[in-house]
């Protein structure tokens, strides 16, 4: 079945002097949105994405799922290129966009069952894992509501749980848990991170919390606007809460600037 | 919601009908049945052809006649709406030809019609569509641009096959507007039919008409009316009973406009 396949060892993401422009209006060269990023990201890896808002996080984001076509320079994901070779990243790569784009003509339970339905697996298969999934992010009980009847963060839950139900190898969450209290952020975080290491996935979150990002991340990027890399910080079990004071400051300083 | 608001909705809704039957039938006391017959006559007429499989046979045809037409406008309506919608140059060159279409009466198809080809049947078919395609086409391009972005690139994001695309954004994205499209298309084909079958028909509808302006017979050309008014009304109603049931995923508000 694809869904055990798609849990191949980890991918590896390397940028290789991309550039992102979009056509504005009254401008030749376009609207630069990412501007020659440099970036390797290890198999395995947990990346925090730090960024002050329309920075580019959420475009280098489309690049890397294949959405986006870079302006210049090469994105490639395991070897491959994700916007030429599309279809190659079926079942590997799962998202949770920014908004939590429910289809809303469908229940919570078919929403989180439709990548799995994509992906060929049987209807009870496929009905078991979506509820397992939306019982571990508390939604039991909600299943058959649709959208509209949901709260923000219960969208937003459905959302993660429809990208993490198709168990692939790469995630790309934009801002997960942003829309979450405290409390549930933080069993969510401590989830996720388990889950991603339990199965060695790659993982990349974009955050605007410096916490989430030095409590789950095994790496933080920072980037400056237009998208390029401003600071990189790797993290381990060995690095103290000193350091992490220090990281924390210099974080807060380059976002400053 | 209680009963007597029920009642009282009902009887607004059939208050102005009423109104023009009494006014009708006040008429008809004054002038000969030629003008201004009685309604009872003109019930007793409907309720002929409805029982008279010799006469009902003409509605079915018109019916037939009316369905075929706009299935036919749907077909190829939404074939080129894909078209367009995939390529603006498709559209910049088809959309100038459709409008103009749109300008020209279903008389001058009638007379094309009757020039260009043999077959009655054909010649029918061939002035149905001619005359909804445009705006079929039109409202199906709209369905389509309107589509969420977000949504289709979160479903994209999984890779899907076109027809797994088509099935799981596709067509319930663009449903409403299609659904619409029929209902006000169904009123358009039904005015047009009896100008169709004016190409030489020896049954429907439109000739019973012209039998009965040649009779002069007003009870009867009412009640030949009346057969396509009641296919409107009954088709319109079971696409509304379609909608309910196919759009109850959707939020209602407690506030009207
Ligand atoms: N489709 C587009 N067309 C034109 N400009 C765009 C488009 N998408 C993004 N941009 C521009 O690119 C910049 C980066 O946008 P992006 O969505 O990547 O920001 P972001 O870092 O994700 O911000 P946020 O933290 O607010 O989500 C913004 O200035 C935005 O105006
Ligand atoms: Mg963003």
């Amino acid at each position: 079945m694809s869904v055990a396949a798609a849990a191949d060892p980890a991918m590896g993401i390397t940028l290789d002097k991309v550039t992102k422009r979009f056509p504005k209006r009254g401008s030749d060269e376009g609207f630069v949105a990412v501007d020659r990023v440099d970036l390797h990201i290890d198999p395995g890896d947990m990346v925090a994405l730090l960024g002050k808002t329309g920075c580019g996080k959420s475009t280098i984001f489309n690049m890397v799922s294949g959405l986006l076509e870079p302006s210049e320079g090469k994105v490639s994901v395991a070897g491959h290129d994700p916007f030429h070779e599309f279809d190659w990243f079926r079942g590997k790569v799962a998202i949770v966009f920014q908004n939590d784009r429910l289809l809303p003509w469908r229940t919570a339970l078919q929403n989180v069952e439709l990548g799995l339905e994509l992906l060929g697996v049987p209807h009870e298969e496929r009905r078991k894992q979506a509820m397992d999934w939306l019982s571990r992010l508390g939604l039991k009980g909600h299943e058959h509501d649709y959208p509209h009847a949901l709260s923000g963060g219960m969208r937003q839950r459905v959302s993660i749980a429809r990208a993490f139900a198709t168990n692939a190898g790469l995630l790309l969450c934009d801002e997960p848990f942003s829309a979450l209290d405290e409390m549930t952020a933080n069993r969510l975080r401590e989830e996720f991170s388990a889950l991603v290491r339990e199965n060695r996935k790659t993982a990349v979150f974009i955050t605007h919390s410096i916490n989430e990002a030095l409590q789950i991340g095994d790496r933080i990027i920072v980037l400056e606007r237009p998208a390029k890399i401003a600071y990189d910080v790797r993290l381990d079990r060995a690095t103290g809460e000193a350091e992490k004071e220090a990281i924390r400051d210099r974080i807060k300083e380059v976002l400053a600037l | 919601m209680g009963s007597t608001i029920i009642l009282s909705r009902i009887f607004w809704s059939v208050a102005p009908f009423l109104l023009l039957a009494a006014l009708w039938q006040f008429a008809s006391l004054w002038f000969p049945p030629f003008l201004f017959p009685s309604l009872v006559d003109v019930f007793r007429r409907v309720f002929q052809i409805l029982v008279d499989l010799g006469q009902f046979v003409d509605v079915l045809a018109t019916v037939g006649r009316i369905l075929a037409g706009l299935f036919g406008a749907f077909v190829l309506g939404g074939l080129l709406a894909v078209l367009m919608n995939r390529s603006p140059g498709v559209d910049r060159f088809i959309s100038p030809i459709l409008t103009f279409f749109q300008g020209i009466p279903a008389l001058s198809w009638v007379v094309f019609a009757i020039i260009w080809f043999h077959g009655i049947e054909f010649r029918i078919f061939f002035i149905m569509v001619m005359t909804t395609l445009p705006a079929f086409t039109f409202q199906m391009i709209g369905a389509l641009q309107a589509m969420s972005k977000d949504l289709f690139e979160m479903v994209l994001s999984f890779r899907p096959t076109r027809l797994q695309m088509f099935r799981t954004m596709v067509l319930p994205a663009v449903l409403p507007e299609i659904l619409t499209a029929w209902k006000v298309n169904l009123g358009n084909a039904a005015r047009v039919v009896v100008v169709a079958e004016l190409v030489g028909a020896t049954g429907g509808v439109g000739y019973q008409l012209l039998q009965q302006q040649q009779l002069f017979d007003m009870a009867g050309a009412l009640a030949w009316t009346f057969q396509l008014v009641f296919f409107v009304l009954i088709t319109q109603q079971i696409i509304t009973m379609i909608e309910r049931y196919a759009f109850r995923y959707r939020a209602v508000s407690e506030r009207s406009l």
